[in-house]
């Protein structure tokens, strides 16, 4: 069982067809249930306390805005771990203000850079394009072995 | 600064979306309903918010899954079911985040047909589908729509 990083990592197809296929998604929903559920300080609504620009130093450098390595702190560890990742590329809903977009780019920059199984795909438009769509990422999947 | 006592810790969310013609999200809580020892289960326009222990919330979703598995999706969610951070009840709008599932709900109906087809279908026929790395050439098409709608 691989753990597979998705972009857009809110993606309910995604997380779906890579759990259904036998492998572990790395979701944003898990890096912010961990913080959810941990004890601290208040700081609603997604409990991103001024540490985690501090953690986002590792990914971006101090000049980049603490809204980008806020996010980073949630998604590096993520990025870091995964054994594999599919990208939709052009997501309508992978947009966003200065710090979501610039952390989108940070963030397939650096799933590229890593040398892992990658799969980079749009999202269909059709029901023929549907079909290719799921049947590259079963063989995707079942390429990395130990999936259903 | 206030502290910050975290509830339901050690439980998992998930969300089970349902896109069918034949089964509603109704039918889906009547199901989890039926079958739950203990999890907390919303119903909801799209479908099910489950939150419970791991393997309880693990266990009514394969049996969920069984009722329609080409069209009810699962995915993880950070947040309890009625969370006040994250709840339109208290936020006055869509909830944060649906508006991504609601985009991909226009998409799901392929993504089902696609599974449906590949059910008995090991796909190593299926042509691969456009890759966004390779560089794409502005069709002909493309160019000609782009010289007439130039005014003169």
């Amino acid at each position: 069982m691989a753990k597979v990083f998705i972009y857009p990592s809110t993606s309910l197809i995604l997380s779906d067809l890579v759990a259904r296929y036998g492998h572990t998604p790395l979701s944003s929903a898990v890096a912010i249930r961990e913080r959810i559920q941990t004890a601290g300080f208040e700081s609603p609504p997604l409990q991103i306390t001024p540490e985690e620009p501090k953690k986002g130093l590792k990914w971006a450098a101090v000049e980049v805005p603490s809204g980008v390595r806020g996010r980073m702190a949630l998604y590096g560890p993520m990025i870091g771990e995964c054994e594999a990742a599919i990208i939709i590329n052009d997501a309508d809903l992978a947009f966003g203000c200065m710090g979501c977009a610039r952390t989108n780019e940070l963030i397939t920059f650096l799933v590229r850079q890593k040398d892992i199984p990658k799969l980079d795909l749009y999202y269909p438009k059709n029901e023929e394009e549907g079909v290719k769509f799921v049947a590259a990422i079963k063989r995707f999947l079942t390429g990395l072995g130990e999936g259903k | 600064m206030t502290d910050y006592k975290p509830a339901l810790v050690g439980s998992v969310t998930k969300y089970v979306v349902v896109e069918s013609f034949d089964v509603t999200p109704a039918d889906l809580a009547a199901r989890a309903y039926e079958i739950s020892k203990g999890a907390m289960i919303k119903e909801t326009c799209f479908g099910l918010v489950i939150n419970g222990k791991e393997d309880e919330v693990d266990r009514i979703i394969a049996e969920l899954r069984k009722i329609d598995p080409d069209h009810i999706f699962i995915k993880d969610r950070g947040f309890p079911p009625g969370d006040s951070r994250r709840c339109r009840a208290n936020l006055g709008g869509a909830r944060p985040g649906y508006h991504g599932m609601e985009y991909e709900m226009t998409v799901i109906p392929y993504v089902s047909h696609g599974l449906e087809v590949l059910k008995n279908n090991d796909g190593t026929r299926i042509a691969a589908p456009e890759n966004p790395l390779m560089r794409r050439i502005l069709d002909i098409s493309r160019l000609k729509k782009i010289i007439d709608t130039e005014e003169p």
